[in-house]
């Protein structure tokens, strides 16, 4: 990786879904504004991102949740260290919800779950698998045991971006095909928005503990100094500001917050239990297509 | 909803109202009457209100904080900054009444787009640029008011017009009609063009010149429909267009100044057109052609009013636009000079038209009415343009010098 201040610093990104394409272009903009040189590399999916950022392709990536916790193994396996540079406000404590139909017997303690099929999103979806799945092994339902997990698979390799699987559930629920349905937080009041779970017709049975989304993460041997300058001209993004704010719309935050990390502890016991990375990163689950 | 009093904060109770069902839009309510950085207290009982209520508030940038208290568990909710934040360097733009004080802008602004007059606009809405963005290259306080009058006297061809009155014209005599309506078609088709090439140039932030020029255009269209269902009521096709009628009103269609095509078409044109449907309600042959050319005269004195009261404030505030106008009438002369003007059909159809038969007498009768309708036009046109501030030899002058297309 070339550390001249006169390269641009190269960022990739998933391409989930066409706006992409506009969110990173505007940023370019704006980091071309500030004389800062910038340009992207979009990758159909998370796994290929995080090898790229592994390989030296990219000095840092927007990644997902489940793309952190791969990166993280794998930089720690090789001795290297990632880092989680930045994230937006409404990355910071997500719940996921399972949704259930008003007149569901399902109740508190969960024990009417069994028996039962509950849909689930995309497989490499964090919120509304790995960890929906986690959550109920904690309180001791466990998947093909107790109950049958039905998935509601869309583009794999997206880690559940595109939130097509959580919709797909949530119409299957109210089609009574499945007796419940997880969910990020959000989307049950963005569903009934949508029409696709008619006011009142649902209800909240379980809710997940809290969780990080997305974050900026570093490669290992990234240039510092340009990663100081895009971290920098980052968090000074305002949203009173007229020019960026339609990027910050797009991207669905108000502000950019500096990085943590403690967000993930859910997600890497759901990733361990279910088995979908190993300590090292590489990926054991045997269906996984992207 | 029943604001509570044990707790110190704000409080707002949601009921069993969940967020899928509407509840944001009490605790939004309930956040305007704290200012930034102050919180309100949330309490509700819809199963997972608070996961809704977390995932509203990460959504709109109100930090969210759950406590319990007595074995109440109740939401706290910080208002965030950043609603205001996105109506900072928000730009106004005016009032909707066009007669408040600073109503109407001398200059539209790009930026404020197809907003309604009055409203607030975002600061960064994509700018759009309409041509006609001066006050004065457009304005007419009276827009409103025949904008009103024209909505009110709308009519509708099936039930004003009595198509089945039975009448039988000598041939002749209906060729002659046939051949006046083909022409007034070409005539009403560039009156309706002109308004609507404008229409989509001018500033919305004027919209009732906006909503006039509209209302003019489905004249017009009405007019060239009725114009067509007569000429096809003894099941004739339209007759004769020619070059000469043609380039006369291609003059109008080229004209990009509004006022300067304003005052053709309108004053000129339109002014001209007014004596000539009256002449037909007068002498048509028949009930339904004199029917028509009532109905559409009363519409076309409402675009003559128009352009005059819009040419009358255009020249108090700029008195030397008058020999802009002048100049716009000779130009438009020496462009025509070489075209023969109205054509001998459409002359010679309306003398048969207004005999009525085709005999000697009856001729002589027609001719002597055309005679007048000629001078009818002239003095009408020479009245307006006295009306808008020219001496009468100019005026006399101008108006000789005006198309003999009529329009």
């Amino acid at each position: 990786m070339s550390n001249s201040l006169q390269s641009p610093l190269m960022m990739g990104a998933v391409a989930y879904a066409p706006k992409v394409v506009t969110i990173w272009e505007g940023f370019k903009a704006y980091f071309r504004r500030h004389d800062f040189e910038f340009d992207y590399v979009l990758f159909s999916n998370y796994e290929r991102q995080v090898q790229a950022q592994l390989d030296g392709g990219i000095a840092l990536a927007w990644n997902s949740p489940l793309a952190w916790v791969r990166a993280d193994r794998m930089a720690r396996a090789r001795g290297q260290v990632a880092t989680a540079i930045a994230m937006r406000d409404t990355d910071c404590d997500l719940s996921s919800v399972l949704v259930v139909r008003v007149d569901s017997p399902v109740a508190a303690d969960l024990s009417a779950l069994k028996g039962t099929t509950i849909g689930f999103g995309a497989i490499d979806s964090p919120q509304a698998h790995l960890i929906a799945l986690d959550h109920l092994r904690q309180n001791g339902l466990v998947a093909g045991r107790d109950f049958t997990a039905r998935r509601f698979d869309v583009l794999g390799g997206k880690h559940g971006d595109h939130i097509g699987g959580e919709r797909d559930a949530a119409v299957a629920l109210m089609a009574g095909e499945i007796d419940a349905a997880w969910m990020i937080d959000g989307n049950h009041q963005a569903f009934s928005r949508e029409g696709v779970l008619p006011a009142g017709a649902t209800r909240i049975a379980a809710r997940t503990g809290l969780y990080d989304h997305c974050n900026f993460t570093v490669s290992p041997g990234a240039p510092a100094a340009q990663i100081a300058r895009f971290t920098e001209l980052l968090l000074a993004m305002r949203w009173d500001d007229p020019q960026v704010r339609p990027l910050l719309e797009l991207e669905g935050l108000k502000t950019w917050l500096p990085g943590r990390t403690s967000g993930y502890a859910l997600l890497e016991r759901a990733t361990d239990d279910e088995a979908f990375y190993d300590a090292q990163g590489n990926i054991l689950a045997a269906d996984y297509r992207y | 909803m029943t604001p509570k009093g044990i707790f110190l904060l704000p409080t707002i109770d949601i009921e069993a109202l969940g967020l899928d069902a509407g509840a944001h839009l009490l605790i939004k309510q309930a956040l305007l009457g704290v200012a930034p950085g102050e919180r309100i207290a949330v309490v509700g009982r819809s199963p997972g209100w608070e996961a809704q209520l977390s995932a509203w508030c990460r959504s709109q940038g109100h930090p969210f904080a759950l406590s319990t208290q007595d074995g109440h568990t109740q939401a706290l909710v910080t208002r965030g900054g950043h609603e205001a934040g996105r109506w900072r360097g928000a730009l106004h733009t005016g009032h909707s009444d066009a007669s408040a004080v600073g109503a109407v802008a001398d200059k539209a602004l790009s930026a404020w787009g197809m907003s309604a007059r009055g409203a607030t606009v975002e600061a960064g809405s994509p700018p759009m640029h309409f041509r006609l963005d001066q006050k004065s290259e457009v304005w007419s306080e009276s827009a409103a008011d025949l904008y009103a009058q024209a909505v009110a006297a709308q009519w509708n061809p099936d039930a004003v017009i009595d198509w089945k009155a039975e009448f039988d014209l000598p041939d002749i005599v209906e060729d002659a009609v046939v051949q006046v309506l083909t022409y007034m078609i070409e005539n009403e088709v560039a009156a309706l063009l002109v308004p609507a090439r404008f229409l989509a140039q001018v500033h919305p932030h004027f919209r009732e010149v906006q909503a006039l020029l509209a209302i003019q255009v489905a004249d017009e269209a009405r007019h060239i429909d009725v114009f067509t269902r007569r000429l096809r009521l003894k099941g004739r096709e339209p007759a004769l267009s020619t070059a000469g009628g043609q380039a006369s009103l291609k003059t109008l269609i080229d004209e990009p100044d509004f006022s300067v095509a304003e005052f053709m078409l309108s004053v000129l044109g339109e002014g001209t057109f007014v004596s000539l449907l009256l002449f037909l309600h007068a002498h048509a042959p028949d009930p339904v052609t004199r029917q028509i050319a009532m109905l559409a005269a009363r519409d076309e004195a409402r675009h003559v009013a128009f352009g005059m009261t819009h040419l009358l404030a255009r020249l108090e505030q700029e008195p030397e636009f008058r020999s802009q106008l002048a100049q716009a009438v000779q130009t438009r002369n020496d462009t025509l000079l070489a075209s023969s003007g109205l054509n001998e059909e459409v002359f010679d159809a309306l003398i048969v038209l207004a005999a009525g038969a085709f005999t000697p007498q009856a001729i002589a009768q027609g001719y002597l009415r055309v005679q007048q309708l000629m001078r009818d036009m002239a003095e009408g046109r020479q009245a307006r343009l006295e009306k808008l501030g020219f001496g009468a030899a100019e005026a006399a002058q101008l108006s000789s010098l005006h198309t003999r297309n009529f329009m």
